[in-house]
Formats: C-alpha cells, sequence, structure tokens
C-alpha cells in the first residue's frame, strides 16, 4: 500500500524581549539558577502579572509578516497543572482567542517547487522554568530563570506531506523570526523548538490516521530524523496489522529513535479558564497599522528584489535569503565594491565562502572572513590586480589570518602579470620549451593551443592575467615566423 | 480616647493635642488588653508600630504630614507587609514573611499611616463567620458566644472593640460589609478596579476587592482617598481619576433617588431586621430622599452563581501553594505526588479545601460550559439588572445581611446555609459596584446593618448618604459593653 504521512508543527518561538512577558525581570540566557526571577515568577502570594507590550508588538509583527488575521480582542488563559518547575501552579497562555489567527507561509523545496503552508494560529504564552534532576542526590533542583520567557507558539495545519517539507518549512519561519528581529533564533539555546504531529495515511484517503507527538525538538536535522523516524515506525505498525497509539513520544538523537514519553490517557485536563488577573487584549486598526509600517524587509521581498533588481538566480536569491545574517552579509559586501556586481559577490559567498563554512560548522557570523575583507578581495579581481583563481588561495589564507587580501597578494607576490612584454617573455619561454608541439600546432593541429595557454599560466603559477595570455599567444602562434 | 473616630483622632494629631507615638502606644495597650478576649489579631508588631509613629511624629513637626499621617490602622492578614507574617489566616502561609509591602500598604505607609498589626480573618478570605482561620476564631464584642462575620472578622472586631481606629479588609462576596454589619462598624467595598489588588492575596481575582473598615462614613471617605487608585502593577485596576471623597459628603439627599429592590425584603430576612431597616428607610426620606421600589430580577442567582466563579477562580489562585518554594511543606514527602498531596491537605484548611474541589470540578472539562460559562453569563445578567436601576434611581438600599450575627458554631457544619447569609451582599461584587454598610440600629440586641450599593466609581455619592444618615442617627456611635477602659 501507499502510505502518505502528514505532518503539523508547533514552533515554540522565544520572543527577544528584554524583559519577561508578565515580569520585570530580564529575559538573558544563561545565568546563575534563580537569579532572573522576581516575585511575579517565583508566584509569590499577591503577585499579579502586567503584560508586557513589546511580546504583543512583536505577535503583530509575526502576524503581519505572514498575512495572518490579527486579532482585534484576544484572551489569556490559565492552563491548569502541577508540576514543580510551573510555580502559579498554571501557565498564563491564550487558548480560545489567540492574537493571531489564521495565515500561511511559503516554502520552498529542493527542487525548486514552492508551496503554501498555512498557519492555524500563533499565540503568546510564558515559557516554564527548568527542573534539573542531576547533581542533587535524591532531589530535584528547580530554575526558575526560564519561568515567564515570551513565547509565541506557532501551530501549522497538517499539511506538510514529508520531512523535507517539514524541515523547508521549519527553516522559513526559522528566517523569517529572524528578519523580524522577534527572535534570536539560537536552537541550542532553545529559543526555537518544535513539537512534531505526525501521522500517517492510505494515500487517498482524506480521514487523518491516529497521530503521534513529539515534543522539544531543537535542530532541523532531528526534526528530519525524528520524522523520517517516526512515519517508517507507524507504517511498519500498520503493515503488520497494528494500530496507532496516540501518544507523546520523545526523539532520541543518539539513538536515532522515537519512543513512548506518555500515553494520552495520561494526559491532563488543563481547565483552561480566561485570566481574571488579566484584561482582554484590545488592539485597534490604527495601532497594528503603525507596527506594520515599520517591519523590515522579509526574506520573500528580498529574495524578490534579489532576482529583479540584482539579476540573480532565483537558486541563488534563495540561498543568500534563506538567514537574514548571510543576506545582510551579501548585501554588505556588495555595498563595499565598485561597480556593483551582484553577480560576482553571489558567486563567491554562495560558493568559496559558505563551503569553507560548512566545512567548518561555521554560521556566516562566526565567518573568519567579514564583508570589508571579501570587498577588498573581490576589488582586487574586478580591477584584475589577480584572477578569480588566485583569489581563491589569497581566500584561504584570509579564512586564517587576519591579513587583508592586499597583504597576501604583496606578500607572496599574487600580483597578476598584465605587463604584455613580460607576457610575451613567457610565451616565447613556453614554445622554447616545447618545440614538437610548436611544430604540430603549426602544422593545422590548433586544438594544441589550450595546452600553450596552460603552460604559460604554470609557468607564472598562476599570475599571467589568463585573458591576455589567450589573445597574445593567439597572436604568436598565429603570425608568420 | 477609644471612642474617638479616625478623623477626630486625626484633628488631635493635627492640633498636636497628642503625638502618634501616644496614640500608637495607646492602642497597643488596648490590643495588649483585650486582644485575648476577641482573638482579633494574628500578629502585632509594637517596635514597627511605634518607629513608624515616631516618623509620623517628625513628619508632622517638619510640616510635611498628610491627612493621615500618624493615624493607626490594622491591615487584614490578606495583605502583604514587608518583613511581616502574612498568613492569610492560613497554616499554608503560617511561616511566610512578605518580602515586599501590598500597594494598599504601600500608600498608606508612605502617607505615614501606622500599622499596629495583622487582622485575623477567614482562611484565605474564605468564609461568612471567622470560624475557617487556622488562627481561631475571633469573638464578636457585642457577644463574645457570636460570630464577627468574615472573612474581615478580625478587622471588623478590632474596629468595633476599639483596638484600632481603623482597618483595611477586603470583600469578594460581602467580606468588608458583612463583618461591618454584625460588628456595628462602617465598612465599604469600592468598585472593582479602584483599589489595587497588588499584594492583597488573591482569593478570586474577578471579584476581589480591599476596602476601608472605620466607625463612620466620614472615616471610610478619608481612609479610602488614602487607598484608591491606579496602580500599574495590577492589570485589572482602572486608571480613572480619584474624587476627594470628603468634599461632598454633607451636600443634601434632597431628591436623591433611593431604589429599594423588593427581591432583598424578600422570604429569609429576620422581621426585626426588616423594621430597623424600615426605620432607617424614613430617616433618609426626612432627610430629602425619594425611596423607589425597583426589582433586581435574578438576585436569587447570585449565591449560585457566585459559588462557580469564586471557586472556579480559587482553585486556580491557590494552586500555587505547592510546598515547593515557600509556605507550609509536608515533612519528608516521598516523592513529588505525596509533596504535592499532603502538602496541600494538611496545609489547607476544610473551607479552602471544599472551594478548592468545587473550582476544580466546575472548571473540568464536560462541566465548563455547563457550570463556569452559564455562571459567566448569569453574572451579565445579573450586572444588567443592576445597570438598568442606575436609569431609574442614584444608589439602592438594602439590608446587609438577612440576620444579625449567629452563634459561632451555629453554621459552621452547614456550608449552604453559611453561604446564604451573603445573600445580599455578593451581586455588588458580581457586578463590580462599590457597596457599603452601615450601622442600623440593633436586633435581638445585636447590630444590624444597612447596606447601599452605588453605580461604578461613585463611592463619594454613596459616603455622601451614609455621612446624612449617620448625621441624623446615632447607631454608629454605639459601643459594646465590655470594651471601655
Amino acid at each position: 500500500m501507499q502510505w502518505e504521512p502528514v505532518i503539523g508543527l508547533e514552533v515554540h518561538v522565544q520572543l527577544k524581549t528584554k524583559s519577561k512577558i508578565f515580569s520585570g525581570a530580564p529575559t538573558a540566557y544563561g545565568a546563575s539558577p534563580n537569579t532572573q526571577a522576581c516575585a511575579i515568577d517565583l508566584a509569590m502570594p499577591g503577585m499579579l502579572p502586567v503584560l508586557n507590550q513589546e511580546a504583543v508588538n512583536m505577535a503583530i509583527k509575526f502576524g503581519l509578516a505572514t498575512h495572518s488575521e490579527i486579532s482585534r480582542h484576544s484572551v489569556f488563559a490559565r492552563k491548569n497543572y502541577f508540576y514543580p518547575d510551573l510555580p502559579k501552579g498554571y501557565q498564563i497562555s491564550q487558548f480560545e482567542a489567540p492574537i493571531v489567527g489564521r495565515g500561511h507561509l511559503n516554502i520552498t523545496l529542493s527542487n525548486g517547487e514552492t508551496r503554501q503552508i498555512n498557519i492555524t494560529r500563533a499565540h503568546l504564552e510564558e515559557d516554564a522554568g527548568k527542573s534539573l534532576h542531576e547533581d542533587f542526590q535524591g532531589m530535584s533542583g528547580i530554575d526558575l530563570n526560564r519561568a515567564g520567557t515570551p513565547l509565541l507558539e506557532v501551530v501549522s495545519e497538517p499539511e506538510l506531506r514529508s520531512s523535507e517539507e517539514a524541515v523547508a518549512y521549519l527553516k522559513a519561519l526559522h528566517a523569517l523570526v529572524c528578519y523580524l528581529e522577534i527572535c534570536d533564533g539560537n536552537m541550542q539555546e532553545g529559543s526555537f523548538r518544535c513539537d512534531a504531529n505526525v501521522s500517517v495515511r492510505p494515500k487517498g484517503q482524506t480521514i487523518l490516521g491516529t497521530r503521534t507527538e513529539m515534543k522539544n525538538i531543537n535542530s532541523f536535522r532531528y526534526v528530519e530524523q525524528a520524522i523520517e523516524y517516526e512515519i517508517a515506525r507507524q507504517i511498519d505498525v500498520l503493515e503488520q496489522g497494528g494500530e496507532i497509539i496516540q501518544q507523546t513520544r520523545l526523539f532520541d538523537p543518539a539513538r536515532q529513535e522515537t519512543r513512548l514519553l506518555r500515553e494520552k490517557e495520561e494526559a491532563n485536563d488543563y481547565r483552561y479558564f480566561p485570566d481574571p488577573d488579566l484584561l482582554p487584549l484590545i488592539l485597534s486598526e490604527a495601532y497594528i497599522q503603525q507596527i506594520g509600517a515599520n517591519l523590515p524587509e522579509l526574506p520573500e521581498q528580498k529574495k524578490q528584489r534579489f532576482i529583479q533588481t540584482l539579476g540573480l538566480s532565483a537558486y541563488d536569491a534563495t540561498v543568500l535569503t534563506a538567514q537574514r545574517e548571510l543576506a545582510f552579509y551579501y548585501e554588505a559586501t556588495l555595498a563595499q565594491i565598485t561597480p556593483q556586481d551582484p553577480k560576482l559577490v553571489s558567486n563567491w559567498i554562495t560558493g568559496e565562502v559558505l563551503a569553507y563554512l560548512n566545512k567548518n560548522s561555521l554560521s556566516i557570523t562566526q565567518s573568519p572572513v567579514s564583508p570589508t575583507r571579501l570587498a577588498q578581495l573581490l576589488t582586487r579581481i574586478q580591477d584584475q590586480t589577480i584572477s578569480g583563481k588566485i583569489a581563491k588561495t589569497v581566500l584561504e589564507t584570509m579564512f586564517s589570518n587576519e591579513q587583508s587580501a592586499d597583504t597576501i597578494i604583496a606578500e607572496q607576490g599574487l600580483k597578476q602579470i598584465t605587463d604584455s612584454n613580460a607576457l610575451n617573455q613567457v610565451i616565447e619561454q613556453v614554445i622554447a620549451q616545447n618545440p614538437q608541439q610548436f611544430e604540430a600546432y603549426q602544422q593545422g593541429k590548433t586544438q594544441l593551443f589550450g595546452y600553450f595557454v596552460g603552460q604559460a599560466m604554470k609557468l607564472t603559477q598562476g599570475k599571467a592575467n589568463p585573458k591576455q595570455v589567450n589573445a597574445l599567444m593567439q597572436q604568436r602562434l598565429n603570425s608568420p615566423n | 480616647m477609644f471612642n474617638k473616630t479616625l478623623c477626630e483622632l486625626a484633628s488631635a494629631l493635627q492640633n498636636k493635642e497628642l503625638s502618634s507615638v501616644e496614640l500608637t502606644q495607646y492602642f497597643l495597650g488596648r490590643i495588649a488588653k483585650l486582644n485575648p478576649t476577641y482573638n482579633a489579631f494574628i500578629t502585632i508588631d509594637e517596635t514597627q508600630a511605634l518607629t513608624q509613629a515616631k516618623n509620623a511624629d517628625q513628619r508632622r513637626a517638619k510640616n510635611q504630614a498628610t491627612p493621615l499621617t500618624g493615624l493607626p490602622i490594622a491591615h487584614k492578614d490578606i495583605f502583604c507587609v514587608q518583613g511581616m507574617k502574612t498568613s492569610c489566616g492560613s497554616k499554608m502561609l503560617h511561616n511566610f514573611i512578605s518580602p515586599y509591602d501590598a500597594t494598599v500598604v504601600k500608600k498608606l505607609n508612605d502617607q505615614g499611616m501606622v500599622t499596629l498589626g495583622k487582622t485575623n480573618m477567614d482562611e484565605f478570605a474564605m468564609g461568612s463567620s471567622n470560624e475557617t482561620s487556622f488562627y481561631g476564631p475571633v469573638a464578636n464584642p457585642w457577644d463574645t458566644d457570636c460570630v464577627p462575620g468574615g472573612s474581615s472578622g478580625g478587622s471588623a472586631a478590632a474596629v468595633a472593640a476599639r483596638l484600632a481606629p481603623s482597618a483595611s479588609g477586603t470583600d469578594t462576596g460581602g467580606s468588608i460589609r458583612q463583618p461591618a454589619a454584625l460588628c456595628g462598624i462602617t465598612g465599604l467595598k469600592p468598585t472593582y478596579g479602584r483599589v489595587s489588588r497588588y499584594g492583597m492575596i488573591a482569593f478570586a481575582s474577578s471579584l476581589d476587592q480591599g476596602g476601608p473598615m472605620t466607625q463612620t462614613a466620614e472615616d471610610a471617605a478619608l481612609l479610602l482617598q488614602g487607598m484608591a487608585g491606579f496602580d500599574p502593577l495590577d492589570s485589572t485596576s482602572i486608571d480613572c481619576p480619584v474624587p476627594d471623597y470628603m468634599a461632598n459628603l454633607n451636600v443634601s439627599l434632597k431628591g436623591k433617588k433611593i431604589g429599594l429592590p423588593r427581591e432583598y425584603f424578600a422570604q429569609g430576612l429576620d422581621h426585626d431586621v426588616e423594621l430597623k431597616i424600615q426605620a432607617a428607610i424614613d430617616v433618609l426620606r426626612q432627610l430629602g430622599a425619594e425611596i423607589i421600589d425597583i426589582s433586581l430580577p435574578n438576585t436569587a442567582l447570585s449565591v449560585p452563581v457566585y459559588y462557580i466563579v469564586a471557586p472556579a477562580e480559587c482553585s486556580s489562585n491557590l494552586s500555587r501553594y505547592d510546598g515547593v518554594r515557600y509556605g507550609y511543606r509536608a515533612p519528608e514527602p516521598i516523592d513529588l505526588e505525596d509533596l504535592y498531596k499532603r502538602s496541600r491537605s494538611e496545609g489547607f484548611g476544610a473551607e479552602v479545601k471544599r472551594r478548592i474541589m468545587l473550582g476544580t470540578y466546575v472548571l473540568s472539562k464536560g462541566y465548563y460550559d455547563a457550570y463556569y460559562i452559564k455562571a459567566q453569563q448569569v453574572r451579565n445578567l445579573i450586572s444588567q439588572d443592576f445597570q438598568h436601576a442606575f436609569t431609574q434611581v442614584d444608589c439602592i438600599l438594602s439590608p446587609t445581611t438577612p440576620t444579625p450575627a449567629f452563634k459561632t458554631g451555629a453554621k459552621l457544619n452547614d456550608p449552604v446555609s453559611m453561604y446564604w447569609s451573603d445573600i445580599y451582599t455578593i451581586a455588588a461584587n458580581l457586578a463590580g459596584l462599590p457597596a457599603m454598610s452601615i450601622p442600623a440600629g440593633f436586633a435581638q440586641k445585636l447590630p444590624i446593618g444597612l447596606q447601599l450599593i452605588g453605580q461604578h466609581f461613585q463611592e463619594a455619592q454613596l459616603l455622601n448618604v451614609a455621612h446624612r444618615f449617620q448625621q441624623a442617627t446615632a447607631w454608629h456611635q454605639y459601643l459594646p459593653n465590655q470594651i471601655s477602659e
């Protein structure tokens, strides 16, 4: 039987506010336990939440960027359950009336195909603290620094059909929240984490199969692996006549498998009800418009501009705009070379720079070569001080030290030879060293032309200006001797 | 000195007839002597009180005194006071020393008031008799075999026995007005959002409101002036200017339209209470008020609605008391569940547990729509009843309670009968309206209260009616026998 996977994702986007969503305590990551939790975060008696307007603004930005409905009237609700890292015994979230309603996000797949994925809703909520079960000898430690950190939970429709689509969606969402500057995007620190709901059904069937949920996956690769594993597991169960049980599973990256966390029967009745400590959130049209007027250029817009105004290929534009920092790196480099050569810059970044970074598992912000240094190198290609080939050598050196392109070119004597007299001498040397080939060429074996050019480049260790060598060689070989 | 009102004491301080230290020492002396009889206080802090009094005197010497500077107050133990035990009448918070001040406390401290201590109360403000307190029942100064009412029973008894010239209280379903009525004092529950709830331990967030408990309406106006105002730390606090509550106290009642809701004079109202209320109505009529019969048709639904909404909110509000971070923790828990179960079973009393269970039930899947949502709908109807009535009248008058104070223990094992004793006070909380209780005579030798309910933010109007009434009557000047010096 042909099986069709159905995947829906719930992504927790940690909003980049200075203070928590309902208190004035700071949100910075990595502080010593319980140093960033105030009386409100600790749920001390008599403490009350006050909504952080910045978190609201960020949610509105997200809603506008995903063409979503933005509720003029949304409600905070309490999700009640007991856990030691949930100080109030309830989480303030949004349930029936979220701030962001239906919207959509476009994703591009590896075959170049574009799909629109619908977003069901996005709501504001507070994060819980952290339970630490090691190092306390039979006890648990509670760190409430994270308690009250603002989250935007983005829920997709179950419209994703493969792990590839799921990852493409996640990457597009990640790029978007980074462009919007509402999230630092740091997945290792948990600023962007994902719950995946997966089910399979016979192809052609419209009813959804029973789903399982995998919680808190914090890397694109793990999401892909977890979904792949889960699809295969479910198909296996069904093909052996078994039944999928609705449950929450945990992905174990070390063992590359998902395993049971809890069954649905153990699920809590969260007793949601509107939080009486917070009034409904009312947003005026004018307020939303004001935020809309200050939105930055979004990935989709940037990509279109790169294609239409800068003349980049769709592929290059997609690669360059996939991450906000990469696009900024590209734009910063381009701005520092004259004349503007968008394709030259694009080729070097998508080629050499990314290859180096990928090989060394670095992000673009960790690139040892800054846009300024890269622009200096590319300028030397443009003014023909060096050839593209030599430039690759120079760039390699630049990755390993702080020197500028000019210093490296000077120190290693890589400056391109453009002096015709010098080049003619080289050409004469080549001919002198290859009398047989010269003879053959003279008798009509013109395909040997490339060989002569190659020899000239080799003699100059690649420093000869290839165009000039070509022209001069042409002249020399074809002129009557 | 003990029969002086808060306003009279304020004048005496202003005229330097006495110092705040003398005044504070005097009331601390009365507390030391009489509190064992009434059990009105959970905490008495002589050192802090005298320090505050000394500071108040210095402030006055520098001509920086406010109208409240140097005046003593007793805070209901639901208000967090920095550095002082704040138990909320519960074993759960028996060990809780608050690291911060409630906004109400801070405002009054800033104006130079002197905190004598913290008053007894029903546990987490859940009760109408002050019998659910972990610290034992409070005796009614008019008859120590009777309850003082609740949940602000300690504050009411403290003012009635003149252990303090003023007290703070909170009112979720009548917890200021009902004990004020049963103890023969004046109590005002302001409009929801008028007084900050920050640092006031939550029972039912959408209903709780702090307010003054004093001897007279004039005193209540003076104290409310110091408590009221917008607080950015309380999202439900309302940013609306605070009028001068003292300014309109003496305005004539001529032409003032006062409504009598017929549902509040129906079955269940004690005959003696009704006679006294009718006599009080006559007084108001003589003062020029026009008395109009009105109807609040959904009155009978207010008790059932309240006992869904309030427990629902409390079941969630009290989840934080889990034995993890502060408060009572059961000894030697074997695991997390055991820690939760025993800390909460042992830390909470029976009434609190009853309401948590009730609230958990009505919020549960499958019951939420039938109970909680339905209750919210009826709550709206009750509000609409009042809004309709206010198109006809300026304020509404009723008895505060159907009967005078009952004997301690009489209703303890019959919670539903206890719940019905709040029948006249609950609706004002559901509708967020200001309401007050003032002494209106005696029935069976016990004081009874007259309730006035006003439109949102019309506290000044209620105080005006109450003050004019008190100018024409002496009920608020009667004192219980045993409290004399």
